[in-house]
């Protein structure tokens, strides 16, 4: 084969974050998979703060009173609710891999139907926290 | 599954391939999707939510086992994790092992943490 041939084919050996990213179209799975990431990922980084308020809910009565008050702040109720969407879009998500790992629902038809099953159940969870949490119940 | 792909010359023994940290994946998410039923039901199952309530269900030593190990999971899992993601997206050797050690050190710092929230009282 010749230089000049090989040289006129397009090499696509990274996707570029700036130039290649905003016009990729990510199929429903790969949202998933993507939130699967930085939802973990979030999760890793608010660890210490989740032991934090762990430990204020267990230390005594006064600190158990004191995670109250905290939790009427509207930035902290967006904090939880921020780790309580990730929690479940992971625990939902990693569950559809186990189901994966063990070959079921591999082909693509399946696979979109469960990716749809995932946020189905995710996002409505995510927002039934939210409404307790802003206290609509 | 073709496992006849990798080609003649390649040693598929030997450094795992990341066959231990798959699989150990894995086996943390089924503890911590355990634990966080076992969670839920208990707090679910309350009558009320106070303080007593729920320090009373931390304050058995069999709860208190059952969270430690599932914590131990958590910072496990949490580990395999992050290191793909450090391996994916850093690809500087320098930073990535500095970013991995400090993972590291984040954990077993939040691992002493956890343990004495559990067996403080």
């Amino acid at each position: 084969m010749s230089d000049d041939v090989k040289k006129s084919r397009p090499e696509f050996r990274n996707i570029h974050a700036l130039t290649d990213l905003p016009n990729y179209r990510l199929p429903l799975a790969g949202f998933i998979s993507i939130l699967h990431r930085i939802s973990g990922f979030l999760l890793f980084l608010m660890l210490p703060f989740i032991l934090y308020l762990l430990d204020l809910s267990l230390l005594s009565e006064d600190t158990f009173g004191y995670l109250k008050g905290l939790v009427d702040h509207w930035y902290v109720k967006l904090i939880i609710l921020a780790l309580s969407w990730g929690y479940l879009h992971h625990f939902c998500a990693g569950i559809r891999h186990l189901v994966m790992d063990v070959h079921i629902g591999l082909d693509k038809d399946s696979a979109r139907r469960s990716a749809a099953t995932v946020f189905a159940i995710s996002l409505p969870l995510a927002a039934l926290v939210a409404l307790k949490l802003f206290g609509a119940f | 599954m073709a496992i006849d792909n990798i080609g003649p010359k390649r040693l598929v023994v030997g450094a795992h391939y990341g066959m231990r940290d798959w699989l150990a994946q894995r086996a943390t998410a089924i503890v911590m999707a355990a634990y966080t039923v076992i969670l839920l039901v208990t707090f679910l199952s309350a009558k009320e939510f106070s303080y007593e309530a729920w320090a009373g269900v931390f304050a058995m030593q069999w709860f208190k086992v059952v969270t430690f190990v599932a914590f131990v999971a958590l910072f496990y899992h949490v580990w395999v994790g992050v290191r793909d993601i450090w391996m994916d997206y850093v690809k500087s050797v320098g930073l990535r092992l500095t970013l991995q050690i400090a993972t590291v050190l984040w954990l077993i710092g939040c691992a002493g943490y956890a343990a004495q929230i559990i067996w403080r009282a």
